[in-house]
């Protein structure tokens, strides 16, 4: 089959390979018919996370048709179109039993601290992801659900990770009627999370970034104000100043490891690799906040150590929340709201890239060429 | 103003938002906020039909984390440990725990020796590594190479020069090694 393959540090090419196998009665083979490139595959494209092995396929967001299943699997017969969640959880241990899917602790031999998730290095569990023709879906009675009739297939896309993260980094903020929320990072996580701000009732929404043209996305699809970080000589004095000196009531956090507006620290974060990530959005974030106030982290950092202002945010008795995702969890309420016509998630698709041409993909959204916000990957085969 | 007590003025009624934005208030009651509570004890809410999965069969030693009593049930069977990479991550999950740098950066060693190791061998197969089309720097034609960059200040800007070193970096080392390879051999034969 084809698929996306990792050849280094922002280098990536399509190449032949076998074919994934059932490995476990549970499993699936998806073959693809749609994926995308998220911000958290730039972390490793750069490089960013630890033990991701030249020959990996990259790609934990995909819908596609299910081509063969294990002896055990009950819910799903070949043939369905599913939507897969990034998580690879197995649905009984200690923490899926609780909910908590994106820590399951019976997927992931590399690290503890680390759940399963496709295509997302060693460290994730060294699973191949799906920007690729077939995929091995552990776990199938657990994860993957079938696409409703009346969904459009881009935004089941979207609900594989993007939107539910957004989404749920807006529930993490503990938003109450009124709030102003702040939203540092206007790529689909921020502008997904800023979106579903207002569903929890937020009284304001501000998204921070630095390309003008996600900005206008943030205004257009968000109905945020927006704040260029570049115009200002303090971000953090501009975020006092709109509020009345108070700070805004919660934060999001959805920019990570390769935060811009410091260059030590970019450099140091993301291209040294000497600490877990550039943590400037996340420093900005607990200093723009109010006492007592909420910063929510969607951003993915690596498992190093980071710079990040600790002292601050006890000082100041933040509440600090974050995980990575679990996005079967969202799914319902969030089918909810997209038939009620409360978030059309694919209108941040920007573009479509043949997987024959995925190096170009990752080099067009890495360098944020021609307005990209969200790419999507279509296999040759569909 | 947070010198005295008082709330500042909301700018926009509720009514307002409500009618320009599409959902507006939906999710206003945290119970119908799907991550709220964060930990519910539902074990048959998951799809399950097992207490414990079954052991996916370990075809090669699988490396874990030392902070594991056992290898979990199910993991990922994709690109094995090998070569010089493969030994330095082999003693990184062995020795340190997650919670030790070492483990971390002796596994992003291991990521940069692994670069250099399939760089090299990727020269003696029919298809070897090349930056140009790897590095999808072809994409720059038709998506706007210099409108992209300078519409507004991008703050990437001031960085930016850095990627093609590390693009081009362990191509241009295993270039070096090549070159001085041949050379040891040039010399020894004439030697
Ligand atoms: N927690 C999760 O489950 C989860 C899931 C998906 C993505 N993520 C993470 O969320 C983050 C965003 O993902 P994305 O797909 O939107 O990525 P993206 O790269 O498209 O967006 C990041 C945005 O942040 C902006 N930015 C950079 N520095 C900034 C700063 N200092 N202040 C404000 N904005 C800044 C960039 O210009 C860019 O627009 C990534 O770190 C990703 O790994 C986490
Ligand atoms: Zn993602
Ligand atoms: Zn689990």
């Amino acid at each position: 089959m084809r698929a996306m393959t990792y050849r280094g540090p922002y280098k990536v090419r399509t190449e032949e390979k076998d074919r994934p196998k059932i490995q476990h009665s549970n499993d699936a083979i998806v073959r693809v018919t749609r994926a995308a490139i998220c911000g958290s595959d730039l972390h490793l494209y750069h490089g960013l996370m630890p033990d991701t092995r030249v020959g990996t396929t990259f790609g934990h967001e995909f819908i596609g048709v299910v081509e063969e299943i294990g002896s055990s699997v009950e819910n799903l017969s070949i043939g369905d179109r599913v939507m897969v969640p990034f998580n690879v959880y197995c649905g009984s241990c200690w923490f899926c039993a609780r909910g908590l899917y994106s820590n399951c602790h019976n997927v992931n031999p590399n690290a503890t601290a680390v759940g399963g998730i496709y295509g997302y290095s060693h460290t994730a569990g060294g699973y191949d992801g799906g920007q690729a023709e077939f995929v091995r879906v552990p776990f199938a009675d657990v994860g993957p659900q079938l696409i409703p009739e009346w969904m459009d297939e881009d935004d089941a896309l979207m609900c594989t990770d993007a939107l539910a993260t957004g989404y749920f980094g807006a529930q993490l903020g503990d938003i109450s009627e009124g709030d102003t929320v702040a939203v540092f990072g206007a790529g689909p996580v921020g502008l997904f999370a800023a979106r579903s701000a207002w569903l929890m009732g937020a009284g304001r929404v501000i998204v921070i970034d630095h390309l003008d043209y996600r900005l206008e996305k943030a205004r257009t699809f968000a109905y945020a104000e927006t704040r260029n970080f570049m115009h200002f000589d303090d971000i953090v004095v501009e975020m006092k100043k709109t509020t009345d000196g108070l700070g805004t009531d919660v934060v999001i956090d959805a920019v990570g490891a390769e935060a811009d507006g410091n260059l030590t620290q970019h450099i140091t974060g993301s291209k040294l690799k000497l600490q877990g990530g550039s943590p400037v959005a996340l420093n900005w974030a607990i200093d723009s906040v109010r006492k007592g106030g909420t910063v929510s982290v969607m951003g993915a950092y690596g498992p190093i150590f980071s710079a990040i202002k600790f002292g601050d945010a006890v000082n100041k008795g933040l509440t600090l929340r974050m995980n990575q995702c679990p996005v079967k969890r969202q799914w319902p309420r969030l089918f909810e709201h997209i038939r009620a016509g409360h978030l059309k998630p694919s209108d941040i698709i920007t573009h479509r890239i043949p997987l024959e041409h995925i190096s170009e993909g990752y080099h067009l959204f890495s360098s944020k060429l021609d307005d990209c916000i969200k790419p999507v990957i279509v296999p040759s085969a569909v | 103003m947070p010198y005295t007590a008082d709330q500042p003025r909301p700018r926009e009624s509720a009514d307002d938002l409500r009618a320009r934005i599409p959902g507006w208030g939906a999710d206003l009651d945290p119970a119908d906020r799907p991550a709220v509570p964060r930990e519910r004890f539902d074990p048959g809410a998951t799809g399950a039909h097992w207490t414990f999965p079954d052991r996916q069969p370990e075809t090669q030693p699988r490396e874990r984390s030392i902070e594991h009593e056992e290898l979990p049930p199910v993991f990922g069977d994709t690109v094995h440990l090998k070569g010089l990479s493969g030994v330095i991550r082999r003693h990184a999950y062995a020795r340190y725990s997650e919670a030790r740098a070492a483990h971390w950066l002796l596994l992003i060693l291991g990521d940069r020796v692994d670069a250099i190791e399939s760089h090299l061998v990727s020269f003696a197969t029919t298809r070897p590594d090349e930056p140009i089309t790897q590095s999808g720097v072809l994409a720059e034609l038709g998506h706007r190479p210099v409108g992209s960059r300078l519409d507004g200040r991008r703050a990437d800007l001031k960085h930016m020069w850095i990627d093609p070193v590390i693009v081009a970096g362990p191509w241009l080392l295993a270039g070096g090694a090549v070159v001085l390879a041949a050379r040891a051999v040039v010399t020894r034969a004439r030697g």
